[in-house]
């Protein structure tokens, strides 16, 4: 087998390992807690009926290993369970959920990678001089800032001073695919600044990184100019650094998903985990929280993937 | 070595802001809860900041929220930065099977985004300070971990521990007079960013109503109760985000300048 390949199943292995260790983090992280899950959930006014029953449906009377391997059991086959609050199938509402999230989070991706990269390029082709100084300023101050504080002043500046959208974010079937995108401009535009940051400052990083290589040098003293210097030598070899800065931003965006979804009241798997956790349903969130840590974990172990693959020492030995 | 004028603006308003939550007894104009105004004024000479969505004087509320936020980041980054640190120490000086353990643990914590372990564990757990201090603390003691033991693993070689252990000294004289003088500048820059992290962290918490519980008030609290007002064009919603920025702005480049001045490792930066 080729190296490379050992490499990639070794990581996958690894990542898969790792997954199994976070369920059981997700799952004990409520038990290892001192006192009853279920008077905690119920808070202290409970008559002891109400406490059994919620016991019983939480299999609470079963010892805390063999309630994990249900659960376990049950997430890997589909069936996640019924929701505390109202009794709903929890895989079915996160079915109806999942496409909303998604959409979400490929709009902001599909805005936020070409333009990061965009300007990580003009940041790092005049770097230290005032384009840069101007790019590197604002992306500063944006990454200073948490989701939602964000998603208010973009709601002011965008709905208030200048009224041009609208400050909630619905989305229904049977909407066209240009009205969702007008519905989601104001979210897609939060994701796009809070993720855009850290993109652009790593990817003119990983440029600036290589452009202190000797071809460069060669490339500059041949005559090129500076723009076709990046284009043409700097960028193909910075491709493994940025793609994998691409992919961990995108697992960034994970996080923010569930701040901006609450913000925009827009009907979607973060919102849903938010607001189970304020009912205190337990395995809702158990469940929601499980499938947003496997999609950051499984974005992790493909950043690395990616640059193992994009690394032509491992693709050709000697 | 002179003072770059970014961190010294940096400097005098991360101390206003301290300087307003240590004294926000006398500074506050009225108290926390009292609806003095009418709902939504506008800023005037008697509420400086306007009144909020249930009439009560927005800049009182503001110096009030920023003790109970810049309190509750200042105490969990301090219990993330002691744990963190001197775990990180131990496992750099005892290596072994502490230091696989340890640090294997602080990986699957690292695994899962921060929100989303917290998010899971406030399902069950009480709402109060103490809890969210020790929640913040302890998943942020992570991070903490990982460079104090990075740069303890430095130090751990030099010829002066050397010296200290074949003197026979105890583990936590190396670890408090050996190592912990010399580390002590990179973990200062840490403990800044620590500090941001943690109050765009409980602001983020307040703001989906999970974090601070009324009748106390913090600034991402505050958001979320006045969102509603900027459908109306009232800003209510925009000075406590404001507030947020700012400090997080203005620690972030003191802390970028204390980093800057420190030559050695800069790693463990970021989320």
């Amino acid at each position: 087998m080729p190296p490379v390949l050992v490499l990639v199943t070794q990581r996958i292995a690894l990542g898969l390992l790792l997954l199994l260790a976070v369920s059981v983090v997700i799952f004990a992280g409520t038990e290892a807690l001192p006192g009853d899950v279920a008077q905690a959930i119920l808070g202290q006014s409970a008559t002891p009926e109400a406490l059994a029953n919620l016991r019983e449906s939480l299999g609470l009377n079963q010892s805390p290993v063999t309630r994990y391997f249900q659960w376990i059991g049950g997430v890997l086959t589909g069936d996640l369970g019924v929701a505390l609050t109202n009794g709903q199938d929890i895989g079915q509402a996160i079915a109806q959920r999942m496409g909303n999230t998604i959409f979400l989070a490929a709009c902001a991706a599909a805005i936020s990678v070409p333009l990061a990269i965009l300007l990580g390029l003009v940041a790092a082709r005049y770097a230290g001089r005032w384009p840069d100084k101007v790019i590197s300023g604002i992306t500063l101050s944006t990454i200073s800032l948490p989701e939602f504080v964000a998603g208010y002043f973009v709601i002011y500046l965008l709905t208030q001073v200048f009224p041009i959208f609208q400050p909630v974010a619905m989305i229904f079937p049977g909407m066209t695919f240009w009205a969702k995108l007008h519905a989601v401009a104001l979210p897609v535009i939060v994701l796009v600044l809070v993720v855009l940051a850290h993109m652009m400052r790593m990817t003119r990083a990983a440029i600036l990184n290589v452009m202190q290589s000797a071809y460069i040098e060669t490339a500059e003293l041949k005559g090129l100019g500076p723009m076709a210097v990046i284009w043409r030598h700097a960028l193909p070899n910075a491709i493994a650094p940025i793609v994998s800065v691409v992919v961990i931003n995108l697992a960034y965006l994970v996080v923010g998903v569930v701040v901006v979804e609450v913000v925009f009241s827009y009907n979607a798997l973060g919102k849903y985990l938010v607001d189970h956790v304020a009912k205190r349903d337990l395995p809702v969130v158990q469940a929601v929280g499980m499938i947003f840590a496997a999609v950051y974990i499984g974005l992790n172990i493909l950043a690395d993937v990616v640059s193992i693959v994009a690394n032509p020492r491992l693709r050709h030995p000697k | 070595m002179k003072m770059p004028l970014s961190a010294l603006l940096g400097l005098i308003f991360t101390g206003a802001f301290f300087l307003a939550a240590i004294f926000a007894d006398v500074l506050a104009p009225y108290p926390l809860d009292a609806a003095v105004g009418k709902v939504w004024e506008a800023p005037s000479a008697t509420y400086w900041l306007g009144t909020d969505t249930i009439g009560r004087d927005i800049l009182s509320r503001l110096i009030y929220g920023g003790q109970i936020t810049i309190f509750v980041a200042t105490a969990s980054s301090l219990l993330a930065f002691s744990l963190g640190s001197i775990l990180g120490f131990t496992a750099a000086t005892q290596g072994g099977l502490v230091d696989q353990v340890l640090s294997r643990l602080v990986d699957l914590m690292m695994a899962i985004p921060s929100l989303i372990i917290a998010l899971v564990v406030l399902v069950v757990l009480p709402r109060s300070l103490i809890t969210l201090i020790l929640l913040m603390g302890l998943l942020d003691a992570t991070r903490v971990f990982r460079l104090s033991r990075a740069v303890a693993m430095d130090i751990a070689v030099m010829d002066y521990v050397e010296a200290a252990r074949l003197r026979g000294e105890r583990q936590s004289w190396i670890i408090f007079r050996e190592i912990l003088p010399n580390a002590l500048s990179p973990l200062v820059a840490e403990l800044g960013l620590r500090f941001i992290f943690a109050v765009l962290f409980i602001s983020t918490l307040s703001f989906l109503g999970l974090g601070i519980q009324p009748p106390l008030a913090d600034w991402g609290g505050m958001v979320q109760e006045n969102k509603d007002g900027l459908i109306y064009g009232k800003s209510a919603a925009l000075m406590p985000a404001l507030a947020i920025a700012v400090l997080a702005i203005s620690v972030n480049l003191v802390a970028d300048w204390v980093l800057s001045r420190t030559t050695s490792l800069k790693g463990g930066r970021g989320g």
